[in-house]
């Protein structure tokens, strides 16, 4: 049963299944990692990924159009953010604790809205599979990372977009700049605030995509509390990643690739208990990271309230 | 300036308060019957909320409306704790029958019931009335319209591969799943049913996942339960596979290819359960909801055109759990 | 007198913030089509409108304090505990264990026995993240959120496997729960109440972490690395240890909890699938209780019983008026936005004051820099 898990037809479901569950983390952990970045940790991304998600679904159950209801989700996800950051800009507030009272919000507004607006659980036609021309029909491979959705597609190239924003552009030194020494950065005329403005909410957006890719990409169907810890998970991916887009794919990937294992090796009926089998990804996804023993250091500034000297 | 204005509005505030509370002057109720229901999910969950939810409905309806019966409800109770709050505070609120609608709250009724000698408790899914003479019990066989479901589904499959989701490898969940797999045995022996037990009863993304698994697996034909799997239809739905509902019927999600639901149909017991609360018994009983007493019903969904032999045989199947010529084995 | 005032107004901030919260959730009962007034009232009621109330306030305050008074000691030495959920479980799991196997022994002794093993096992699940951080620069929101799915699955397992109450392995509906821990076992009901001896364990061990904070080596130390670690460093503390020592302590008093909610409210284990089934969130709004609090164990008294009667009257409202029980998390979210957010006025004015009377002892800040290793930095 165990030589089952090396067959091809298991391979290969392996990793689409990790492709597409990496999706709501890759676009939900790369938003923090930009937040982080600046010096800003945001735990109320789950509650972001809940209203983004509920939005999405419901203005396309409602028009039809997929387009408008991720700009809706964006634009949800969005103001999210713009709460979160004159609370924790503005008002210096404590940002983990904000966090969960976003958390709080999002999880409760996206259950109210849809049992107000909607009622039941309903499905939709969601962003179809678009097949790359010949790549997608290369054995394999094709259906791996050729036959996905557009918002897959888009998680892995926020990637390299990531990366390149954050280390080849100005924005990405200011960012840095404001993560790592506000005092500095300050100084030099860069205004800490609107910078931590800008990457909570391209974060608060980023989430939104994350929680729209659920509801309009990958499931087509919205339930309460559906994200179901998703969110800090992506949170906790960023530390993974040592606050690089490339690690929290590397992270993302890991994670759940190791979830699809655990569900084929469920399939295949091999003899491990289910609620074991569970676990597997949490466990690995921590010693990975005591393997690989990180020297990495998070951003000097993170979490801390930036105060000018007067 | 600012304190007075900050004095008058204290003021209002008070006496607006004061009044709300001299202006809940009881008027006499009529004899009406008064249910309380405390509920672990919410109660459009397309799954076990929603079954006590509709029934409590249908109920409702047949008594002549809200004027001759009145529920409230809480839902999303999942906190054990919170629900013994609400258990109490219904009890004290002189409801006729509070219903724990949730195996995990039995621990907090058994301690609140004998408080409140008085009340009629009803709580499920389980047949343990802890002896007291004011706690019903029910539970449903799910296994039974697990086996008609299981059964259908190996006679549709022509790849021999049925996958199923489930939440946690125990109660309701197992139940449903060993005697889905005991029907597909039967039927096709040779039959492979790959099972998936998620961990969880909110991972959408998850269940919707196991379901793309089961089909890579070679599945074409799916079921799960719990309120999650409405992620794993969706996914039956793209591969065309086809899916088999339990708990609440499933067909609205995706009318091309869910073939059928077992429902729980709680009125069944409900009813009992209110006619001996009327004449004086208020507990000690336990109730099954079966597929012979008509608390569970195999409900085909209308869209999808199932062949007269299927039908034929899935009738058979029905009748035959209902007479006892078919016994279901459990492991 | 004008300081009195000051610190009257800040120790009645969060209340202040709580109220204005409720107020922007006025508006939602109206538009909801609910009567405000009516719905507050009711939730007044559910929380302190009569002693049976008011009790079940304290008891959902216990465990948010006991969790909280943890939070206390690991914020203050800068390592966020947020696996507070897991940390419950696992505390949960082994005290009824213990209450389950020494069936025999006189009560008193296996209380004991079962709540300190509770507050080993959180202090093992709160340390694990502690050594990984400590040794493997391990980040412990992300060891903390990875062990509390941990946790959860453990419970899963145990509970429907090897710990399953006898009776129900027999019965079909297998529901996953332990047996009832024996008569004995129950901690002491102090009114004719749910309200359990618990309550003043967690009220006594608050102080007792007062004075480990401020009265002890290890707590000043703590305190140290959570200010300045450089600085610890160089003062010859040895960081990493204070870090460990933290977030175990952290997860002990979590841990206990645990326990303490079986052996004073539940009397055994059992699970929906997920850790708010049994911890009701208490493992992070223990942090929320923690911070209302200012991280400061004594405080953290009010603060608990405030926002445990949040939660309960809340959901008293929401039978009353039959809203949304989300409308209740919504609610709770605002509350914890609004509280937080108010802070800026009692640092405001704290600034202003320290201003006038000069330097004076402050206690820390509740925020800090993360910690890191200085040899990390290469």
């Amino acid at each position: 049963m165990i030589s089952d898990l090396l067959s091809v037809t298991v391979l290969i479901g392996i990793l689409a299944s990790g492709i597409r569950l990496a999706t709501p983390y890759l676009y939900a952990a790369i938003g923090e990692t930009f937040g982080q970045k600046s010096g800003v940790l945001n735990l109320g991304v789950e509650g972001q990924m809940l209203l983004g998600s509920f939005a999405a679904f419901y203005v396309t159950f409602k028009t039809g159009n997929l387009w408008l209801g991720l700009l809706t989700a964006m634009l949800v996800g969005a103001l999210m953010g713009l709460a979160m950051a004159y609370v924790t800009v503005n008002l210096h507030a404590q940002q983990g604790i904000s966090g969960i009272g976003f958390y709080l919000f999002g999880l409760g507004m996206s259950e109210l809205l849809f049992q107000s607006l909607m009622g039941s659980v309903e499905t939709i036609q969601g962003f179809p599979k678009v097949h790359i021309p010949f790549l997608s029909d290369i054995p394999g491979i094709g259906e791996i990372f050729f036959s996905q959705n557009a918002l897959v597609y888009g998680a892995y190239l926020l990637v390299p977009l990531a990366w390149f924003v954050l280390n080849k552009t100005t924005l990405g030194l200011k960012i840095r700049a404001v993560g790592e020494n506000p005092d500095a950065a300050d100084s030099l005329g860069v205004s800490v605030a609107r910078v931590r403005y800008f990457t909570i909410i391209l974060g608060g957006t980023l989430s939104g995509i994350a929680g729209a890719s659920l509801s309009i990409a990958l499931l087509n169907v919205f339930q309460q509390g559906m994200t179901s810890g998703q969110g800090f998970i992506a949170v906790a991916l960023v530390y993974f990643g040592a606050w690089r887009p490339v690690g929290v794919l590397g992270g993302a990937l890991l994670f759940s690739l190791v979830n699809s294992l655990q569900l084929w090796i469920q399939v295949l009926g091999i003899p491990i208990p289910s609620d074991i089998a569970v676990m597997m990804p949490y466990v690995l996804t921590i010693l990975v990271l005591v393997a690989t023993v990180s020297r990495v250091r998070a951003p000097s500034a993170l979490s801390k309230p930036f105060e000018r000297e007067d | 300036m600012k304190k007075i204005y900050w004095l008058v509005s204290l003021i209002v505030v008070l006496s607006m308060v004061l009044s709300a509370c001299g202006g809940q002057a009881t008027q006499a109720p009529e004899k009406k019957f008064r249910v309380a229901v405390v509920m672990p999910s919410a109660i459009n969950d397309l799954a076990f909320s929603q079954s006590m939810y509709d029934a409590l409905v249908r109920i409702q309806k047949e008594m002549g409306g809200p004027d001759k019966f009145e529920f409230v409800y809480s839902e999303n109770m999942f906190v054990v704790d919170d629900a013994a709050a609400a258990i109490r505070d219904y009890a004290t609120q002189g409801y006729d029958l509070v219903i724990a609608h949730g195996s995990q709250y039995g621990s907090s009724l058994q301690e609140i019931a004998p408080d409140f000698p008085k009340t009629s408790f009803a709580w499920g899914t389980t047949a343990d009335t802890f002896g007291q003479p004011n706690i019903f019990a029910y539970e449903a066989a799910s296994q039974e319209g697990g086996y008609v479901n299981g059964v259908l589904a190996a006679t549709l499959s022509t790849s021999d591969v049925i996958g199923v989701v489930g939440p946690i490898e125990t109660g309701d969940a197992k139940l449903y799943v060993d005697g889905f797999k005991a029907g597909v045995l039967a039927t096709k022996p040779n039959a492979t049913v790959n099972v998936n037990y998620i961990g969880s009863f909110s991972d959408t993304a998850l269940a919707a996942e196991a379901a793309n698994t089961h089909i890579a697996a070679g599945a074409d034909v799916l079921t799960g339960t719990a309120q999650m799997v409405v992620g794993a239809i969706g996914k039956a739905q793209e591969a065309n596979a086809l899916w088999f509902g339990t708990q609440s019927n499933q067909s609205s999600l995706a009318p091309k290819i869910v073939v059928a639901s077992q429902v729980y149909h709680w009125e069944v017991a409900l009813r009992e359960i209110i006619s001996l609360i009327k004449a004086g018994t208020l507990g000690g009983k336990s109730f099954t909801a079966n597929l012979a007493n008509g608390g569970e019903v195999i409900e085909f969904n209308p869209d999808y055109t199932l062949s007269a032999d299927a039908k034929a045989l899935a009738d058979k199947t029905i009748q035959g759990i209902k007479d006892g010529s078919i016994t279901i084995t459990l492991p | 007198m004008r300081t009195r005032l000051s610190t009257l107004f800040d120790a009645l901030l969060p209340v202040l913030a709580t109220l204005a919260a409720l107020a922007v959730g006025a508006v939602m009962l109206l538009i909801m089509g609910v009567n405000p007034i009516e719905a507050y009232a009711a939730m007044w009621d559910g929380a302190f409108g009569s002693g049976n109330a008011f009790a079940e306030t304290l008891v959902k305050a216990t465990p948010l304090l006991l969790v909280a008074l943890g939070i206390c000691i690991s914020f203050r030495g800068d390592v966020i505990n947020i696996g507070g959920e897991g940390q419950m479980i696992i505390g949960a799991v082994l005290a009824t264990w213990i209450g389950l196997t020494l069936t025999n022994w006189p009560g008193w002794l296996v209380i004991t026995l079962s709540l300190l093993t509770g507050f080993v096992g959180g202090a093992i699940w709160g340390g694990i993240p502690g050594l990984l951080k400590a040794y493997f620069n391990v980040n412990e929101i992300l060891s903390t959120v990875m062990m509390n799915a941990i946790a959860v699955q453990l419970m899963n397992f145990l509970l429907r496997g090897p710990m399953i109450d006898p009776s129900q392995a027999e019965r079909a509906s297998k529901i996953p729960q332990t047996a009832r821990l024996i008569e004995e076992f129950h901690l002491a009901r102090l009114v004719p109440t749910r309200l359990h001896a618990g309550a003043l364990i967690a009220v006594a061990l608050a102080v007792l972490v007062y004075i480990l904070l401020w009265r002890t080596t290890w707590g000043y130390r703590i305190r140290a690395v959570g200010q300045n670690p450089h600085a610890s460093r160089y003062a010859g503390i040895k960081v990493s240890r204070y870090m460990v020592l933290a977030l175990l302590l952290s997860g002990a008093f979590a841990g206990l909890a645990g326990a303490v909610q079986v052996f004073g409210v539940n009397y055994r284990m059992i699970t929906d699938g997920s850790a708010s089934g049994f911890t009701g969130g208490a493992g992070f709004n223990g942090i929320v209780a923690a911070l209302f609090g200012q991280l400061h164990p004594i405080w953290s008294i009010p603060a608990s019983i405030l926002f445990g009667a949040l939660l309960v009257g809340a959901n008293k409202m929401q039978r009353m008026t039959q809203v949304p029980s989300a409308l209740v998390t919504v609610l709770n979210g605002l509350v914890v936005i609004f509280v937080v957010s108010s802070e800026i006025w009692r640092r405001r004015r704290q600034r202003r004051r320290m201003a006038v009377a000069g330097p004076e002892e402050t206690p820390p800040p509740p925020v800090e820099k993360k910690p890191q290793q200085a040899e990390a930095g290469a």
